[in-house]
């Protein structure tokens, strides 16, 4: 017997537990268009929150790509919710000085130095199908997982920091200093490059970004988040919609993250 | 001579004086907290003890590459039953007076605390539990098994039985139902 056949023995998922009366199926959809008329036009919580959680034992498929939309005019100034979502759900907090600071979520400014007019817009991991912090990883620590989400294996981190400054959108940071009290889905540690997990413990539960849901719980509707290669996806649909921008797309790397409005 | 005698001697001696039958772990070794919850863990403890380190190490790289979830061994799901109150942290619930026992008999260091929380999560009671629905044939799905013996093979067995009398007795995981 292979050693991993011996550790890990197959688990099937159990159908009966997960598998719903057809009857309470339609209850249950009923339920949820009421919510969704009740909530609406404000908010609407059923569209965004709409993620199928992959049952155990079941590896991230390569037929998802997920990615989120964000539609910059519908953005607020001064607005940091999604920041302070990022911070509670995963557990850090910023160090206070730029040069090390933690750069899992930012709001950036921009400028338009002819008109003089000024947007802000949430900027992360931009998620690249073609990462390049992916390519210069020298222990293989950085990588995209099938779902395509670009993550950092920790365990096998060295801190070379080779990814931060493969990364055009310098959205990697670097752990300086010993961290104490992290979340129990979030480990971070001292010595390794973290980033933008888009949530990835919530995504395999069914559940959608904390940045996204924080943002959609305020009634701004800013960020959509889903699965790119759905078309009948609310995210497919609103980029078929509208056009979107990808930040730096001269350098060919198709990031998960879009905005529309820039 | 004499003293290299007498320390070979000794240590062999006074365990053996003090060993008792009943006795859950042998008198000069480390003696690890017991289970905060739970009434069996999810191997035998013989297993567990020996071969922890390899499940954990081999589950988190399909966890963390693959994002497979919900299998049967996780670290979270050590430290939901294994946390116990820790008067070092001020009384809150760690994993530390569990883990530490034995690598610091062992003098094994383990660095799965410099990142990882070793504190349980606060699971609110409609949320499932971290590591997911227990899959099929999970030991405490049949609480009649109490025995270790259909598991590990006789080799392993009778040398860890050779340093450990209480396996001799047909070991059960010697964690408390809370």
């Amino acid at each position: 017997m292979s050693k991993c056949a011996k550790h890990c023995p197959e688990i099937a998922p159990n159908d009966a537990q997960n598998a719903i009366d057809p009857g309470r199926r339609r209850l249950l959809a009923g339920a949820g268009a009421l919510t969704t008329l009740m909530l609406a036009p404000g908010v609407s919580l059923m569209m965004s929150g709409a993620v199928e959680a992959r049952p155990a034992g079941v590896a991230a498929s390569a037929k998802i790509r997920w990615g989120i939309l964000i539609d910059v005019s519908k953005c607020p100034d001064g607005c940091d919710l999604c920041v302070t979502a990022c911070k509670d759900e995963n557990g850090w907090q910023e160090t206070g000085r730029a040069e090390t600071n933690v750069q899992w979520i930012r709001k950036v400014t921009l400028k338009d130095k002819n008109t003089g007019a000024i947007k802000t817009l949430p900027f992360m991991c931009q998620h690249c199908a073609e990462p390049p912090c992916v390519d210069v990883c020298p222990t293989g620590a950085s990588f995209k997982r099938a779902d395509g989400i670009v993550l950092v294996d920790k365990h096998t981190c060295i801190g070379c920091r080779y990814c931060m400054m493969a990364c055009p959108y310098a959205a990697r940071s670097f752990v300086h200093e010993q961290v104490t009290n992290q979340k129990p889905h979030a480990p971070r540690g001292k010595g390794t490059v973290e980033s933008c997990t888009m949530c990835v413990h919530r995504v395999d539960k069914g559940q959608i970004p904390a940045c996204v849901e924080a943002c959609t719980k305020a009634g701004n509707r800013t960020m959509i988040f889903g699965d790119l290669n759905d078309p009948n996806s609310e995210i497919a649909k609103a980029a078929g919609q509208h056009l979107t921008t990808r930040i730096r797309a001269d350098l060919g790397l198709d990031p998960g993250i879009l905005y529309s409005g820039l | 001579m004499v003293l290299a005698g007498v320390l070979l001697i000794t240590p062999g001696s006074a365990g053996a004086k003090e060993m008792s039958p009943t006795s859950p772990t042998s008198p000069w070794g480390p003696k690890p907290t017991k289970a905060f919850k739970g009434d069996k863990c999810v191997e035998p403890v013989d297993v567990m003890r020996r071969d922890h380190m390899n499940y954990l190490l081999h589950q988190r790289d399909e966890t963390v590459q693959q994002g497979i979830r919900g299998k049967k061994y996780s670290l979270r799901q050590c430290i939901e039953c294994h946390a116990v109150p820790d008067k070092q942290a001020g009384g809150e619930r760690t994993v530390e007076p569990f883990c530490g026992e034995c690598h610091k008999f062992a003098a094994v260091t383990i660095d799965c605390f410099q990142c990882h929380t070793n504190k349980p999560e606060k699971v609110k009671s409609t949320e499932a539990l971290p590591s997911g629905p227990l899959p099929p044939g999970h030991p405490t799905m049949n609480k009649k098994t109490s025995n270790s013996t259909n598991t590990g093979s006789w080799k392993k067995k009778t040398l860890f039985a050779a340093l450990d009398p209480a396996l001799q007795q047909g070991s059960t995981c010697n964690v408390q139902v809370r």
